[in-house]
């Protein structure tokens, strides 16, 4: 009889500890530009699968144009330009349609944005345009519960998204996002516009959602990518100056630059 | 108190007073109208004036039933025909096109607006009457629909670049391509102010004459279909008024009176649908 025996130091107990994910995403050398103004510079980095990866750094350092390009958000705007690679699953999504992407990778904005409908339909329109295959009520109420919003909102579906307060309007769009089911959810600095309470519950989420989704978060509070973040990258003007696990980063950063900022001396 | 103080309070008070009672005959001009339509027109108003031809000369009584529903299929050919271009077109300005070309359109639409009605007429005619020999409905329609065309397209477009971007990303990151993200929720988050453009559209070109002078030309009795010389309320007002039977002018007044009331409700309706909460939230 054999007994697997498993030296103590080895087990997952914590993030500090986490085996190697397989990667979800492969940015490499990502050059962007608004026109002529270059606003990335050879950016490498991944996204690793069912793991939180924050993007941190000073304001106007490139980390939301950087998430954008991550579902070819960048392309609403005019005379905006990206070289370089990106890969979903070992495929190119530059190469792929829009759409199809968008469908994989959803993403939540920095003010909530929910539509002037019911909080019913805002959930039920990803699934709507995109023909779902289960009941839409199932997949509304999946949605709602995986945001935690379910038991706040269950009597009242049928009112308007606005009669909710700023955070559980930020659910909402979690929930609205998760309806398509994506690969991977990109949160563009989601708490910005919240209270501490709401804050606190969508951080929450985020660990949670892990098990079943890919995310990337972009915020300017670092506290916030060390409480949730499995790996953390760090841009200044941009360009990437560090990408590590999050332990590593904010307790052994490698470059003077990003211990310069998370101990605060710069932005 | 010295005299330079006096004399600024003097000027001040004077502006005040001037620029007060402008205002007055302003509002007092569109109060005034009303109450003359209503006290020469009120009285001609009865069931007849809404259920019966015209009458011959000569002969009193008589109504405008023909001029009444031959306004309203003149208002519909030319909603058909304006509302639906002034709307797509709006719709390719406001998410489509890039500024120049949105530039040009703008500019365009804006002269057309200019556009002495009565050329507008001139040209539904060549386009509309010369080749068929013949007055009809849908020259006139055509005609008042042109005239729709800048009003919708314009107002629609201010509406449309009014809702906020963040519900176009928001659409789209849900993997909404372009038209449906305009379709499913641009369109129906600005309709309360595309529906009062449209209105308002619809009563600037009720009360049009000039446009209609050779293209609907008028009827004195029913106009089956729309192929045929149509009557209109406006015109009826233009003929009548102008006539030297007393009857006549006293019908004029309150077919003057019926069209002001028709623009009227359909103005308040506009104002209300777009003051009934607002649609969007502006964040």
């Amino acid at each position: 009889m054999t007994v697997n025996l498993t030296p103590t130091g080895v087990i997952n107990t914590s993030r500090e500890t986490a085996a190697p994910a397989p990667m979800r995403m492969t940015i490499s050398k990502v050059n962007f530009y608004y026109g002529t103004k270059q606003t990335l510079f050879d950016v490498n980095m991944s996204v690793a699968a069912n793991r939180v990866t924050a993007l941190i750094g000073p304001s106007g350092c490139g980390k939301s144009t950087l998430l954008r390009t991550f579902n070819r958000m960048h392309e609403t705007v005019r005379n905006a330009r990206l070289e370089g690679e990106i890969l979903l699953d070992g495929q190119n999504i530059l190469a792929q349609d829009v759409t199809q992407l968008r469908r994989r990778v959803g993403m939540v904005f920095q003010r909530p944005n929910p539509f002037p409908k019911s909080i019913f339909d805002n959930v039920a329109y990803g699934p709507k345009i995109n023909g779902a295959k289960d009941p839409i009520a199932e997949v509304v109420e999946r949605s709602l519960r995986r945001a935690a919003l379910w038991d706040e909102v269950k009597d009242h579906l049928h009112k308007s998204a606005y009669e909710l307060s700023g955070g559980q309007q930020q659910r909402l769009c979690i929930a609205r996002g998760l309806a398509v089911e994506p690969e991977v959810l990109l949160l563009d600095e989601p708490c910005s516009a919240l209270d501490p309470i709401s804050t606190a519950k969508i951080e929450e989420l985020l660990v949670q959602l892990k098990d079943s989704c890919t995310i990337a978060i972009v915020t300017h509070n670092m506290q916030q990518a060390a409480r949730v973040s499995d790996f953390t990258a760090f841009l200044l003007v941009g360009q990437l100056v560090e990408f590590n696990p999050t332990p590593q980063l904010f307790t052994t950063p490698s470059d003077p630059r990003t211990e310069a900022y998370i101990t605060g001396r710069f932005g | 108190m010295n005299a330079r103080l006096r004399w600024r309070k003097l000027v001040s008070a004077f502006m005040l007073t001037m620029t007060g009672l402008c205002a007055v005959v302003a509002v007092s001009v569109l109060f005034f109208v009303l109450g003359y339509l209503v006290y020469n027109g009120g009285r001609s108003i009865n069931w007849d004036f809404f259920t019966k031809l015209p009458t011959p000369v000569g002969e009193s009584g008589g109504g405008m039933a023909n001029a009444i529903v031959g306004s309203a299929k003149l208002l519909f050919l030319a909603s058909l025909f304006g509302v639906p271009i002034g709307f797509f077109g709006a719709i390719y300005l406001a998410e489509f096109s890039g500024s120049k070309t949105a530039f040009v359109v703008r500019y365009a639409a804006d002269l057309l607006n200019g556009v002495p009605s009565i050329v507008i007429g001139i040209f539904a005619y060549v386009l509309l009457v010369l080749p068929f020999k013949h007055f009809s409905a849908y020259a006139g329609g055509f005609a008042l629909g042109i005239m729709m065309i800048p009003i919708t397209l314009r107002s629609t477009e201010e509406f449309l670049l009014g809702v906020p971007n963040n519900l176009r990303e928001a659409a789209m990151a849900l993997g909404a391509s372009k038209w449906k993200t305009i379709a499913t929720v641009i369109v129906p988050a600005a309709y309360r102010g595309i529906l009062t453009s449209v209105l308002l559209a619809f009563a600037r070109v009720a009360g049009e004459t000039a446009p209609l002078l050779f293209t609907a030309f008028g009827n004195r009795y029913w106009s089956p279909g729309f192929n045929q010389p149509i009557e209109s309320l406006p015109h009826m007002v233009y003929i009548y008024a102008s006539s030297p039977y007393e009857d006549w002018q006293r019908q004029a007044w309150a077919a003057g009176l019926v069209l002001l009331g028709l623009i009227l409700i359909v103005n308040i309706v506009a104002r209300f649908i777009l003051a009934r909460g607002v649609a969007v939230q502006r964040s």
